[in-house]
C-alpha cells in the first residue's frame, strides 16, 4: 500500500488533519475519509460539477484536485454553506423555487452559485447561465435553478421579455 | 353476449374478424367459448393457467385485476392489450 | 412562468398549493444520503471487470491472480450465479426472461456488448479492487458485432442468442434470428383509407440510441448475514422491484431480502433494473459476510446501463381535402440491445394515438443488437415515435394549407374515441390542451424571423396505475406520521402527503412522510410510469378515509352517540351540539381505545392518460448548423396538479431531455462496437446555456379515474420535443430533418443537399 501523507487544512471553518495517499482526489477524501458526502460524484472527471467546492473562495471540481493539494488552504463544501442560524439564502431560494427534483446536483449548484454571488452579487440571467455551464442537471431543465439564483441575488425573476 | 376484440395477430384464427361475440361470465370462459369456434385462440392468449406474460385484459375500459378470472357482463367489451408500465 | 388553466373543480385546500418539500432541507444542505453515501463498519468496495468486446464467446476466465492480490476478499464470475432456465416471468409489469436477466448481471457463455460485466471483485478499498479486477484474465473468441437493426435483420446476420425465435403473440418462428418479436396493431383497412386520401405523405426516420443521463451513477451496498438474511441499500426507482429481481436471479425467498431505499439521483426509467445489487450480495456472501459497496463510474453507466433504443421508423399518413385523416401506417424497428425487450410496444401505443384515424396499421419489431440491454426511459419509445409521426403530421398540415394546431384540433381524439387497440378513452384533455396552446402569447407572437422557425408537436402517453401501499398513524398532538413505499425522485413525499392532508382537511404541515423499506410497508411498485403521485397518492387518500372512520368512532365513544352520527368537516368532528377539533380528538385517543392507525393498498384498474403540446422557436445558423432554442412553451393536461411547481418541473425537465435528444445526444460506436463517447464531454447533454426559460401551461381536465382527478405527469413531456424542434427547424430553413440527433453536421449536410 502506498505511503500516506499528512495534510492540514481548514474545512468549513474547522482546522482538520488527515492522512491520504498521494493519488487520492479531494473528493474521495472528503467523502470517504472525512464523511462529508454532500459533495457528489457524478463523473469523476470534471464534466458535471456535482463535486463543486470552494478552495480559498475559488470554485473547483473536487474530483480534479488531489487531496494533498489542499495543504494549508481553506475549503468550503456544501456542508459549510448554511450558518448555525439557518439556511443560506441560496438554499432557501432553491426550496422556494422548487429548484431541485432528485436533488443530486443541488449541492454542486448551490456551491457554484455561491461562488458566483460572492463575486457578482447582481448577475443577469445570461451571466448565471454562463457561470453554471459546468454544472449538469438532468431533472429540471435549469429553469427553476436559474430563477432561484436570481431571486437569491434579489433580481426580479420571471421577467422573460419576449418581443 | 360479450364482444371480444381480437388482437390483430390472432385474426387469422377468426377468419379476419376483428370483433367476435362470446358467451361466459369470466374472461377465461369467453376464451374457452371462442376456442371451440376458433381453435388455437386459447393457446395464444393463455400460458398454462395464466394470461400470457406481457398481456393485460381490459373489460369495459378497466384493466382486469383478476386477469382471466375477471368477471364479464352480458354486454361487456373485452380487449387484450400489451402491458405498458413506462419509465 | 407557470400558469394553470382553471378548468377543474374548485375547493381544494391543500392540493394545488406550494408547500416546501419535506426532504428539501436535507437536500440543500448535503445531508441527504444517496446511493453511494452509505458507510458501514468493515465495508469492502467492489469493482467490476467489463468486456472490451461487443460480441465474443468466453472461452475461459482465470481469476487466480486477482484472488491472490493483497487486500482482495472475494472474486465472483457467472459460475457463482445459479444457472437459470429460460423462462419468461412477469417482474412487476415487465416480462423478462430470467436467464437473460442473470446473464446481463454477469456474462456466462458470451459477452454481448462493450461493457458487459464479466467478473467482480471485493477488496479493502476501491483502488485495490480495481487493480485486482484488471488482473483477471479472460480468454475471448471475438465474434463479428451486429450494431444496426437493419443489419441484424439481414438473413445472413451473425446471431446473438442461439435459442431466440421471433415471438408473435403466443406463437414463434422456427429459425434462429435477431428479431425477438413482431407486434401488430390494426384497425380498419388501410388500403381503403389511403384511397380516400387527397394528400399522402410518407417518410422514413432514424434515431440514435440515447441514455437517460441521470447524474447519480448506480450504487448498491449489500450485507449478507451468516444465516443468509440479506439487506441491500441502494438508489433505485423501486425497492420491491429490486427485491423481486434479486430473489429471481439468486434464487432466494423474498422474505430473505430487505431492500432499504436511499435517496436517488435521477432514474428516468434507468434505475428499475438491477445491475450491481446481485453482485454486492454475492461478494458479501463470499467475503465472509462483510458489507460490500459497488458504485459505477460514469463510463460504466453510459456503456453498460440504461440506454433507450435507436430506431428506424417509417410513417405514411393520408388526409382528405378537408384535412381529415383517413389512414395511417407505420413500421417501427427498435433496438432491444443485447437481450429482447425494446419499448417498441409502447411506441406503437403512442405513435398515432392523438388522432382519430379510421384505418391504421402499425407493425413493430424488437431486434437484438450488440449494444447494452435497453431499459425504460421516460415514456419509453414515445419520443422516437412522435418524432416520426408528428413530423409527418406537420408536413401534411402544411400541404393542406392548415395551421398545425388547427389541423390537430380537427383530428384530435376526445372521450369515447377508440385507440388502435380498440379501447375507448374516458375523459381526456387533448383538445383543451391544443386550445390552450393556440391562445398562448408564444403561439400568437409574430413569426420569429429569418433563419428562425416555430414548431409545434403533440404527444400522448398512456400512464400507468400499479400497486401502491401507505399507512399512517395519528399522533396525540394531532399530527400524522405517513409511511409509504414510493421512492421520491422529485417531490412525491410531499405530493402524497398533500393528498392525505386534503382528505383529512388539515394543513399539509400536520403530515410527515417516511419512505419505508420492503419489510415495513405493503408492496409498492417503483416510481415509474408516472404513477407515484397518482397511485401512492390514492393509497394515502384511502388511508385518510379510514382514519376518519377510526376517529369518528372515538368521538362517538366520548359523546355517547354512534359513529354514524358524527360528521367531520374543516378539521372538526361534530355531533349535535358536540364538537371537537382533529387535534382535540387526537389528544383523547389514549382513553378511548389507544392508537388510531390505518393502512391501505390500491391497484387502480384505470388511469387517465396524459397529452402534451409543445411550441418551440429556434434559430438555425446555416453556416455552422447550430440550432439555438429561442423560446419554449410546454402545455400539458395534468388532470389535477397536486403540487404545481413540481408538475411544471416535470414538464421543463422532460422538455430539456427531449431537446438534448433532438439536437445532440447519441451513442457513437466504432465498427467493432466500442462506445466512443462514454463521458459527458462527448455525450453532450443540455447545459444551462443551451436553454431558455421553459414556459409551462398546466391544463386541468380531471381524470375520472382518480379521487382527486389526478393524471400522471412525468413522462408525456418528453414525447413531443424532438418533433417540435424538427418542425421548427423545417420552418426556419425549409429542410425536413429525418434523423436524430439533428446535430450541426447533419443540418449543414441537409442544407447542402437542398442546394443541389
Ligand atoms: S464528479 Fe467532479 S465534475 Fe463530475
Ligand atoms: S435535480 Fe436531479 S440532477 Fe438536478
Amino acid at each position: 500500500m502506498a505511503t500516506k501523507t499528512q495534510v492540514e487544512a481548514v474545512i468549513n471553518g474547522e482546522p482538520i488533519e488527515f492522512l491520504c495517499e498521494p493519488r487520492q482526489s479531494l473528493l474521495e477524501v472528503l467523502r470517504d475519509t472525512l464523511g462529508l458526502t454532500g459533495s457528489k460524484e457524478g463523473c469523476n472527471n470534471g464534466n458535471c460539477g456535482a463535486c463543486s467546492v470552494l478552495i480559498d473562495g475559488a470554485l473547483v471540481n473536487a474530483c480534479l484536485v488531489l487531496a494533498v493539494e489542499i495543504q494549508g488552504r481553506q475549503v468550503t463544501t456544501i456542508e459549510g454553506i448554511a450558518t448555525p442560524d439557518g439556511l443560506h439564502p441560496l438554499q432557501q431560494k432553491f426550496l422556494e423555487h422548487a429548484a431541485l427534483q432528485c436533488g443530486f446536483c443541488t449541492p454542486g449548484f448551490i456551491v457554484a452559485a455561491k461562488a458566483l454571488l460572492d463575486r457578482n452579487p447582481d448577475p443577469s440571467e445570461a451571466e448565471v447561465r454562463q457561470w453554471l455551464a459546468g454544472n449538469l442537471c438532468r431533472c429540471t431543465g435549469y429553469d427553476h435553478i436559474v430563477k432561484a439564483i436570481l431571486a437569491a441575488a434579489d433580481r426580479p425573476t420571471g421577467a422573460e421579455a419576449h418581443p | 353476449m360479450a364482444s371480444v376484440w381480437i388482437p390483430a395477430l390472432l385474426r387469422s384464427l377468426t377468419g379476419g374478424q376483428a370483433t367476435v361475440s362470446a358467451t361466459g361470465t369470466s374472461v377465461l370462459a369467453l376464451i374457452d367459448d371462442l376456442d371451440t369456434r376458433y381453435p388455437g385462440l386459447r393457446a395464444r392468449l393463455v400460458d398454462g393457467d395464466r394470461l400470457r406474460p406481457g398481456l393485460a385484459v381490459v373489460v369495459d375500459g378497466k384493466t382486469g385485476r383478476l386477469r382471466l378470472r375477471e368477471p364479464v357482463a352480458e354486454a361487456s367489451e373485452v380487449h387484450f392489450v400489451a402491458t405498458i408500465s413506462g419509465g | 412562468m407557470t400558469q394553470t388553466e382553471k378548468t377543474s373543480r374548485p375547493g381544494f385546500r391543500v392540493i394545488g398549493s406550494s408547500p416546501l418539500r419535506q426532504d428539501g432541507v436535507e437536500k440543500v444542505t448535503g445531508r441527504a444520503r444517496f446511493g453511494a453515501d452509505i458507510h458501514l463498519p468493515g465495508l469492502l468496495i467492489g469493482a467490476v471487470l467489463r468486456s472490451p468486446h461487443a460480441h465474443a464467446r468466453i472461452l475461459a476466465i482465470d481469476t487466480s491472480a486477482a484472488a491472490a492480490y493483497p487486500g482482495v476478499k472475494a472474486v465472483v464470475t457467472a459460475l457463482d450465479l445459479p444457472e437459470l432456465e429460460s423462462k419468461i416471468a412477469d417482474i412487476g409489469e415487465a416480462s423478462i426472461n430470467q436467464r437473460y436477466q442473470s446473464n446481463n448481471i454477469l456474462a456466462r457463455d458470451k459477452v454481448l456488448y462493450f461493457g458487459h460485466a464479466v467478473a467482480a471483485v471485493a477488496a479493502v478499498n476501491g483502488h485495490v479492487a480495481e487493480a485486482a479486477a484488471a488482473l483477471i484474465k479472460v480468454d475471448y473468441e471475438v465474434l463479428p458485432p451486429v450494431l444496426d437493426v437493419r443489419a441484424a435483420m439481414a438473413p445472413d446476420a451473425p446471431i446473438l442468442l442461439e435459442e431466440l425465435r421471433t415471438a408473435e403473440l403466443g406463437d414463434h418462428g422456427t429459425g434462429p434470428t435477431n428479431v425477438a418479436a413482431h407486434l401488430l396493431l390494426e384497425t380498419g383497412d388501410i388500403a381503403r383509407g389511403f384511397e380516400a386520401a387527397a394528400v399522402v405523405v410518407e417518410r422514413a426516420f432514424t434515431t440514435a440510441m440515447v441514455h437517460q443521463g441521470y447524474i447519480e451513477p448506480h450504487a448498491a451496498t449489500a450485507q449478507v448475514e451468516a444465516d443468509g438474511q440479506v439487506t441491500i441499500w441502494c438508489s433505485t426507482q423501486g425497492t420491491f422491484g429490486v427485491r423481486e429481481q434479486v430473489a429471481s436471479i439468486l434464487r432466494l425467498p423474498l422474505s430473505r431480502i430487505r431492500v432499504v431505499p436511499l435517496e436517488i439521483g435521477g432514474g428516468f426509467g434507468g434505475k428499475n433494473n438491477v445491475y450491481l445489487e446481485p453482485l454486492a450480495v454475492l461478494l458479501s456472501r463470499k467475503s465472509g459476510f462483510r458489507p460490500v459497496k459497488l458504485t459505477m463510474s460514469r463510463k460504466d453507466v453510459l456503456a453498460a446501463t440504461g440506454p433507450t433504443s435507436g430506431s428506424v421508423i417509417t410513417v405514411k399518413l393520408g388526409a382528405d381535402a378537408a384535412g381529415k385523416l383517413t389512414a395511417a401506417q407505420a413500421t417501427l424497428i427498435y433496438e432491444a440491445g443485447a437481450y429482447p425487450g425494446s419499448p417498441v410496444g409502447s411506441a406503437m401505443d403512442v405513435i398515432f394515438t392523438p388522432y382519430r384515424i379510421p384505418h391504421v396499421r402499425i407493425d413493430g419489431y424488437d431486434v437484438v443488437v450488440n449494444k447494452p440491454h435497453t431499459a425504460a426511459y421516460r415514456a419509453p419509445g414515445g419520443t422516437n415515435a412522435a418524432f416520426a409521426a408528428e413530423s409527418v403530421v406537420d408536413e401534411l398540415s402544411e400541404r393542406l394549407g392548415l395551421d398545425p394546431i388547427a389541423f390537430r384540433l380537427l383530428n384530435g381524439v376526445h372521450e369515447g374515441n377508440r385507440k388502435v387497440d380498440g379501447v375507448a378513452f374516458e375523459r381526456i384533455g387533448l383538445l383543451e390542451t391544443l386550445e390552450a396552446a393556440q391562445s398562448t402569447a408564444h403561439y400568437r407572437a409574430a413569426a420569429p424571423g429569418r433563419h428562425r422557425g416555430r414548431g409545434v408537436a403533440a404527444g400522448f402517453w398512456g400512464n400507468y396505475g400499479g400497486k401502491s401501499s401507505a399507512s399512517a398513524s395519528v399522533n396525540a398532538d394531532g399530527t400524522i406520521s405517513l409511511i409509504e413505499g414510493s421512492v421520491d425522485i422529485g417531490g412525491s413525499r410531499t405530493s402524497i402527503a398533500m393528498q392525505l392532508a386534503e382528505t383529512l382537511e388539515l394543513p399539509i404541515e400536520t403530515v410527515r412522510t417516511t419512505i419505508a423499506d420492503t419489510d415495513s410497508i405493503g408492496e409498492t411498485e417503483g416510481t415509474y410510469g408516472s404513477r407515484t403521485t397518482f397511485a401512492t397518492g390514492w393509497a394515502a387518500y384511502e388511508v385518510g378515509q379510514k382514519l376518519k372512520v377510526g376517529l369518528k368512532e372515538r368521538a362517538a365513544h366520548l359523546w355517547g352517540v354512534t359513529a354514524a352520527d358524527v360528521d367531520y368537516a374543516d378539521g372538526v368532528f361534530r355531533s349535535g351540539a358536540e364538537h371537537m377539533t382533529f387535534a382535540g380528538l387526537a389528544a383523547q385517543m389514549d382513553g378511548t381505545g389507544g392508537p388510531v392507525v390505518a393502512s391501505a393498498s390500491v391497484q387502480p384498474s384505470s388511469w387517465g392518460p396524459g397529452f402534451a403540446v409543445h411550441i418551440v422557436d429556434v434559430e438555425v445558423d446555416p453556416e455552422t448548423g447550430k440550432v439555438d432554442i429561442l423560446r419554449y412553451t410546454a402545455l400539458q393536461d395534468a388532470g389535477k396538479a397536486v403540487y404545481p411547481d413540481y408538475v411544471a418541473g416535470q414538464m421543463q425537465g422532460g422538455a430539456a431531455q427531449g431537446i438534448g435528444w433532438a439536437l445532440h445526444e447519441e451513442f457513437i460506436y466504432d465498427g467493432q462496437g466500442r462506445l466512443l463517447n462514454a463521458n459527458w464531454l462527448d455525450y453532450r447533454m443540455p447545459v444551462s446555456l443551451d436553454l431558455p426559460f421553459i414556459e409551462t401551461v398546466i391544463v386541468e381536465v380531471p381524470s375520472p379515474s382518480h379521487p382527486y382527478g389526478v393524471r400522471g405527469v412525468g413522462e408525456v413531456p418528453i414525447v413531443p420535443p424532438a418533433a417540435a424542434v424538427a418542425n421548427a427547424i423545417y420552418r426556419a430553413i425549409g429542410v425536413r430533418l429525418t434523423e436524430l440527433p439533428m446535430s450541426p453536421g447533419r443540418i449543414v449536410a441537409a442544407l447542402r443537399a437542398q442546394d443541389r
